[in-house]
């Protein structure tokens, strides 16, 4: 074929030295054709960067390519010097990075660093980088460009960064572009436009893309084709559109059932058991024999072939061979005990007008000149075993919210209530006493374990400091029991965190939390820092426990499908106050302000086709130092009006459990 | 900028004034103004009367912090707490133990200090830059490893062997220069030139080896990938792009130290023999002068504290991340 | 011969960091975190070959840390309680008894046989001359010195280095006997896999660092025996006695000061950083003061006033030992009071970190109190910093040690320190020929301590953390 661009063959990177080197990339082959999407997708650790690296031959230090090729158009670029390959880098072969904030150099303006990818790949424009730099500026879609020129990079938000790093990339009208996680660090709203803009700019250049990603929805918002990554080998290759209709291996199927979403509603997702195997060793058997639950006799005993299905695709597994015993496993429901709670008792926890600020001091003496309105008057209730999703994106002050009930930062006006008794002034004593009642589970699973304590010292210190749970040996029953409910061996208790998983991690900070028996907990995005068969386990494990133990949930996040499945009521923040609040259906189903709309329609959705329409999002959200006057939103507002700009909205309830601020509604 | 600058000016008056009378708790109340005087004098001419003569010659016969004997703000004023600590914030140093104006001793002794010290500094940075550079470069070969080790060696070696050693065979053995003295003008060159060589080399070891660390350190980061994704050379990935992140720290833990080189290096020039304020400490100290040793006390923690604001303007000209407020 | 021990205070304190030492060795050994990373050093090469330098040197130092008066013989004595003299000697004083009481008159050259200097000397037959005379103790076995000095040297050289060569290997064999019987493994398979370099801790280099030593000693014990290893100095003492004595004083320093200053830094650094406010603001305002004084200013103007108060009350001093101990550890004390702010200000850093992790914050939330938060989650997880720290000082306050001395304002004039030694050489530096062998004992002594402290400190830093790797 002729219009192939990348031509990938049998490629091996190996990471470290002696014996046992980690053989991150074993044996990958693809192709990409001129002007195409092609997706990497995979989970942490799978090697789908490495990939990246090599072909861009940036390895780090500990990295090597044992074998393989790699032609881009007639180059084999494995085998070029070091000094013809850097006409490549950033040339023919652009490449952006998923971490904006650290890619670009902070001492340098963004003019320079555009400058020298013009100068090095551009020859004809070399004597004018800067009206070079601003087109390329106007390209990505940056507005004022000329003024962003002589600005660092600190000054842009992080979705401008990556506006520029693609911005750099294209400096040398790269055939190929690849983006390693483009938009893995950004806010969806954020997300929707680098990736509208990625797709727009492919149009324009006809240039392809290698997408490295481990979200499914993005896969199916831009890619073409996709390539499914897993433990260091391709194991299933095809057209989005096929793949999503009928994934075929095993690992592929059961990461789309593992995805909550609103179908799923009150059902177990299905997980994914164990964990990747590690790539130390020289695998003589399917790499994911461990974790299928189709596995047969021959899945033990050989690896399987890689096997060509139709054009461009295929897949590396034995049950290619037997079809007839091919279980169909297509998305099965379990739609039983949907509705198991339903609103009726009043509330247990209830904010009312809660505030956190954080003063700004400046001047000779530090005076307070201003606050951070992190938090800005928020009303939420929750019952006994409901789960609230606070939903908002980075920086709007969900989870202040979350700390500021449990008093971890202590509120600065407003109340909240806890079963009828107000927590904000509470100090010393009288708040220890009542602090085994609410409990919180946080985003990262290694921040929150000390490493230097055991983990059966970890479940125990909150019942050793409310002093429950009576002797050290009735405690240590206790912990061995926690740990059998979340799922995890007793011998555990004896080991360090750090020789656990992510997902076990969070596992022992739930069985922490459940230890001294609380009736309302803080899940802080317990889950945005595992991958989705992890999530999966984690949030069945939490479905469970509200059911046993009727315990109410905060579910902090920004992951609107997991909302979807398991929340029962949404309240959307931004800016430090509440948009907008009902139960999930209403909310997600007909969402009614416009900053929600906007919100769930950048959501990438699964099933592509359905006609979505993104709510394209301007800028980015203002610093909580210096919210916008009326309405916060109304400067990215597509509906705004004039009255928005003067004063701020009055929530108006739409239904008995809905409320929403936003002028369009009004009594 | 003003605000901060101005914030930080007053919050160096409570530390001046904490190590005004640190200095005064040493020098007045642990051993009384006779102690020192019998000190001073030696054991053999020890009467009441010469004490008294010695105390009141020097003005240590006042009362410590209250005089009861005079009047009105004489009360405050007429003690040795007042003359001889507090009026160290007009830089008024007063007269040393043996009768001479010690503010006029330094602004003498401060050139010659400054011309070792200044020319040690600048050639020391830019070998230091230039070694660690290289090392950096050829990071993770055999040359790294050397680098490296010889750097520790360097850095185990005392400094007064490097100075002893200098001498010994620059002037002793070769002659070419000569082993101590100074003079003024061109006239310094020849007493000057050794001095400042031992100076470089005795700072070689620790230098190259920290800026080695820094330099690595930014090399593992995000933004050098970047870079190298563009199709940018080590070379100039190592000198655009690392070079002037890495002289952040380097730069501002110089800044921090360049009031201080007023000071001078007691060593060197005591063994060199040049007459700079380093020299003049260590005299003072050897001839027991507390009156000079106060002085120097005082003198070095405001030019450390002025360190500390150069080093926090300095930050925001070369780190544009960074605005004081 | 009973005598009656003397404890000075240095003593005490080098026993007490000791015991420090070896509960906190207990200690680490049951935390995998600790562990893990000591395992680490002593698999390393360097690791282990600095630790067998490092402990030799630790020996010697422990060895003259045990005091006590001499008994005299009674006969040389009238009255009836003075058995015992006001001299205070050291154990290792008592081993290398030879090196301490053979002095000449003055300056000699290493393995001299004669003065440096000529003097007149009368001849059996009455004539003078003015000639180099020979020494009464080094090489006094000697008829002729002038021809039988080298052979003889030589003589002594290679026994010493066979002798060395037999013990390191008779060690060596215990040792591998003992390894071999906890691996279960033959002796042979054991000396072997010992030699291919195939055990996790290097023995090898163990061995072969050990032997080195061992050789370094007994061929530096024959000579010193006979001769004056390094030469004599001004009064005639002998300079390798005066070098080892120095060893002493060398590690007191650098070891003592960080026992002194680290409880202040531990606590007052991670108070600053925990409860932050106030605290922080008057922890801060104190470690910036102190550490705006010029340090050698601090340290001068602290031992000028030692100075004043024990010149004035001379009497209360039992000896001059007594008297320049105190002087050090006045020295240690202020040294520590010098440099906690670094490690302070470190701490302080990491515990503003480390109070915003989620464990932290998770501890909080179960309401465990502030100091059950510092002890359980904050302490030990600086820990590491605060042993790199020390560490790390140990070197640096070595070298100070002799630049203090040369000030003036180190250690008492009459105690054996590098520092003096290289200062009382530094006035000859201008005799033709010159006096160096002083200067070169104290550098070479200093040298190895000090690289072997450097390169020690970098493989116990890279152990702990390695983020740091070949910092500073």
């Amino acid at each position: 074929m002729t219009d192939v661009l990348l031509r990938v063959k049998g490629l091996k990177t190996w990471l470290g030295e002696g014996e046992n080197p980690v053989r991150a990339v074993d044996g990958v082959e693809f192709e990409i054709r001129r002007g195409e999407t092609f997706a990497l997708l995979g989970e942490s650790g799978c090697g789908k960067s490495m990939t990246a690296l090599s072909l861009m031959r940036l390895l780090p230090p500990s990295g090597r390519i044992i074998q393989g090729e790699a032609w881009l158009g007639g180059t084999s670029l494995f085998d070029l010097a070091e000094m013809d390959m850097r006409r490549e880098r950033g040339g023919r072969m652009g490449m952006i990075f998923q971490e904006p904030m650290t890619s670009l150099n902070a001492v340098r303006t963004v003019a320079d660093q555009i400058g020298e990818s013009v100068r090095l790949h551009d020859p004809e424009n070399r004597n004018d980088t800067r009206s070079r730099a601003v087109e390329l500026l106007k390209a990505v879609g940056i507005p004022d460009p000329v003024r962003r020129l002589d600005e660092y990079p600190h000054q842009l938000s992080g979705g401008m960064k990556q506006r520029v790093m693609i911005a750099m990339a294209l400096a040398g009208r790269p055939e190929l572009l690849i983006a390693d996680e483009p938009t893995t660090a950004l806010d969806v709203t954020i997300q929707a436009q680098v990736l509208a803009l990625l797709k727009d700019l492919q149009q324009k250049t006809g240039m392809a893309v290698l997408l490295i990603t481990h979200d499914l929805g993005v896969v199916s918002d831009v890619a073409d084709r996709v390539a499914v990554m897993y433990a260091g080998q391709l194991i299933e290759q095809a057209t989005t559109k096929r793949f999503i209709r009928s994934p075929a291996h095993p690992y592929s199927q059961k990461l789309f059932q593992s995805l909550p979403t609103s179908g799923k509603r009150g059902g177990r997702l299905a997980v994914i058991k164990g964990s990747v195997p590690k790539l130390t060793q020289d695998f003589k058997h399917c790499r994911f024999v461990d974790r299928c639950d189709q596995s047969m006799d021959i899945c033990t005993r050989s690896e399987p072939d890689w096997r060509e299905q139709g054009a461009g695709g295929g897949v590396r597994c034995h049950l290619e061979n037997y079809p007839d015993i091919r279980i169909d496993q297509s998305v099965t429901p379990d739609s039983a005990g949907t509705k198991a709670v339903h609103k009726s008792e009043e509330s247990l926890l209830e904010t009312r007008d809660l505030k956190v600020h954080f003063p700004i001091h400046k001047g000779v003496f530090k005076r307070v000149v201003g606050h951070v309105k992190a938090v800005d008057g928020v009303d939420i209730s929750i019952a006994p075993g409901r789960t609230l999703a606070l939903v908002g994106e980075s920086g709007c002050g969900k989870t202040t919210v979350g700390k500021g009930i449990l008093q971890l930062v202590r509120p600065t006006g407003g109340s909240a209530r806890f079963g009828g008794e107000e927590l904000t002034g509470l100090t010393g004593g009288a708040l220890r006493k009542r602090r085994s009642r609410m409990q919180i589970i946080f985003q990262d699973p290694v921040a929150s374990m000390n490493p230097r304590m055991l983990v059966g010292d970890i479940i125990a210190e909150g019942m050793q400091a409310q002093n429950i749970g009576g002797s050290a040996v009735s405690r240590r029953g206790r912990v061995l029991e926690l740990l059998e409910h979340v799922g995890l061996p007793a011998d555990a208790a004896d080991l360090y965190p750090n020789e656990f998983s992510g997902g076990q991690r969070q596992r022992i900070c739930i069985a922490r939390a459940l230890a001294v028996e609380p009736r309302f907990i803080v899940c802080d995005e317990p889950t945005s820092a595992l991958d989705v068969s992890v999530q999966a386990q984690i949030l069945n494990l939490l479905m469970d426990l509200q059911q046993e133990h009727r315990i109410s949930y905060l579910f902090i996040t920004h992951n609107i499908s997991v909302v979807s499945y398991l929340a029962h009521e949404v309240a959307v923040m931004y800016l430090g106050r509440i948009v907008e609040r009902g139960t999930v259906e209403e909310v997600l189903d007909s969402p009614a302000h416009p900053y929600t709309q906007a919100l769930l329609s950048a959501v990438p959705a699964i099933d592509s086709g359905s006609g979505r329409e993104v709510i394209r999002l301007e800028g980015d959200m203002p610093s909580p130092a210096t919210p916008p006057s009326g309405c916060h939103f109304h400067p990215r507002c597509l509906q705004a009006s004039d009255e928005c700009r003067e004063a701020y909205p009055v929530s108006v309830s739409l239904s008995d459990t809905r409320r929403v601020s936003c002028f369009k509604y009004r009594r | 900028m003003t605000a901060y600058i101005i914030r930080r000016i007053l919050y160096a008056i409570p530390i001046l004034l904490g190590v005004n009378i640190l200095t005064f708790v040493l020098f007045f109340v642990v051993n009384s103004p006779d102690d020192m005087a019998r000190m001073n004098l030696g054991m053999k001419r020890v009467t009441p009367a010469a004490i008294e003569n010695w105390k009141h010659e020097r003005g240590y016969d006042l009362p410590l912090l209250f005089n009861e004997s005079a009047s009105g703000t004489g009360r405050i004023t007429e003690t040795i707490f007042f003359q001889k600590s507090l009026k160290l914030f007009r830089f008024d140093f007063g007269s040393s133990d043996s009768g001479r104006d010690i503010g006029y001793d330094i602004s003498q002794r401060m050139w010659p200090s400054l011309a070792i010290a200044v020319p040690v500094l600048l050639v020391g940075l830019l070998v230091n830059i230039t070694f660690a550079l290289l090392i950096a470069f050829f990071r993770a070969t055999y040359i790294d490893f050397w680098g490296v080790v010889l750097c520790v060696i360097l850095m185990s070696i005392s400094g007064l062997f490097y100075i002893i050693g200098g001498q010994y065979l620059v002037s002793k053995l070769l002659h070419l220069v000569p082993i101590s003295g100074y003079d003024t003008g061109l006239g310094s060159v020849k007493f000057l030139i050794l001095p400042v060589i031992i100076g470089v080399i005795g700072g070689i070891g620790a230098g190259t080896r920290w800026y080695r660390t820094l330099f690595l350190e930014e090399i593992n980061k995000d933004y050098v990938r970047t870079a190298r994704a563009k199709g940018l050379s080590e070379a100039v990935v190592l000198f655009r792009h690392v070079l002037k992140n890495a002289m952040i720290p380097i730069l501002t833990g110089v800044v921090v130290v360049l009031p201080l080189l007023f000071m001078g290096s007691l060593i060197t020039e005591s063994f060199f023999g040049i007459p700079g304020l380093g020299s003049y400490t260590i005299d003072a100290i050897n001839s027991q002068d507390f009156a000079i040793v106060r002085s120097m006390v005082f003198l070095g923690s405001v030019l450390y504290i002025l360190g500390l604001l150069l080093t926090d303007i300095s930050y925001t000209l070369v780190d544009p991340r960074v605005r004081l407020s | 011969m009973i005598s009656q021990l003397v404890i000075l205070w240095t003593d005490a304190l080098v026993f007490l960091l000791l015991l420090f030492a070896t509960l906190f060795g207990i200690y680490a050994s049951r935390k995998a975190h600790l562990r893990g990373p000591w395992r680490q050093v002593v698999r390393n090469k360097v690791g282990v070959g600095t630790l067998v330098v490092l402990s030799f040197y630790l020996v010697v130092a422990l060895l003259d840390s045990v005091h006590f008066h001499p008994m005299l013989d009674r006969a040389e004595l009238k009255g009836a309680d003075a058995t015992q003299s006001v001299e205070v000697i050291s154990l290792f004083d008592r081993l290398v008894e030879g090196l301490r009481e053979r002095q000449e008159k003055t300056y000699s050259a290493p393995l001299a046989t004669r003065l440096y200097a000529k003097e007149n000397i009368e001849l059996p037959d009455g004539r003078v001359i003015r000639d180099f005379p020979r020494l009464t103790y080094g090489g006094a076995h000697l008829t002729d010195p002038d021809s039988e000095r080298l052979p003889d040297i030589l003589r002594l050289s290679a026994i010493g280095i066979i002798k060395g060569l037999v013990v390191s290997l008779a060690v060596a064999n215990v040792l591998i006997m003992l390894l071999a019987m906890r691996s279960g493994r033959s002796f042979g398979a054991q000396g072997r896999a010992v030699l291919r370099g195939a055990t996790e801790i290097p023995w090898k280099t163990v061995f072969y660092t050990l032997a080195l030593m061992l050789m370094l000693i007994f061929w530096s014990a024959e000579l010193a025996a006979k001769y004056h290893l390094l030469g004599t100095d001004k009064v005639g003492e002998d300079v390798f006695y005066q070098a080892l004595k120095s060893i002493r004083t060398g590690l007191l320093i650098g070891t003592l000061t960080t026992l002194v200053m680290l409880p202040a830094a531990i606590l007052l650094g991670i108070m600053a950083g925990y409860f932050r406010g106030w605290v922080d603001d008057i922890i801060q305002y104190t470690y910036t003061t102190l550490n705006s004084i010029p340090g050698v200013l601090l340290i001068a103007a602290a031992i000028l006033m030692l100075q004043i108060y024990m010149s004035n009350h001379a009497d209360e001093f039992n000896s001059l030992v007594e008297r320049a101990d105190l002087r050090l550890l006045f020295l240690v004390i202020i040294l520590g009071v010098t440099s906690w702010t670094g490690l302070c200000r470190l701490l302080r850093g990491e515990t503003l970190k480390l109070r915003e992790m989620d464990y932290v914050q998770a501890a909080t939330a179960f309401g465990v109190s502030n100091l059950k938060i510092i002890g359980r989650h904050i302490l030990p997880n600086v820990l590491h910093i605060v042993l790199i720290a020390v560490i790390l000082d140990f070197s640096g306050l070595v070298l100070a040690e002799a630049v203090l001395s040369y000030v003036n304002i180190g250690v008492d004039p009459t105690m054996n320190s590098w520092g003096n030694m290289i200062n009382s050489a530094r006035l000859e530096m201008a005799r033709e020929p010159i006096v160096w062998w002083s200067l070169a004992a104290a550098m070479i002594f200093m040298f190895s301590l000090v690289l072997a402290a450097n390169l020690f400190s970098d493989v116990v830093r890279d152990a702990f953390d390695p983020r740091l790797r070949g910092s500073r």
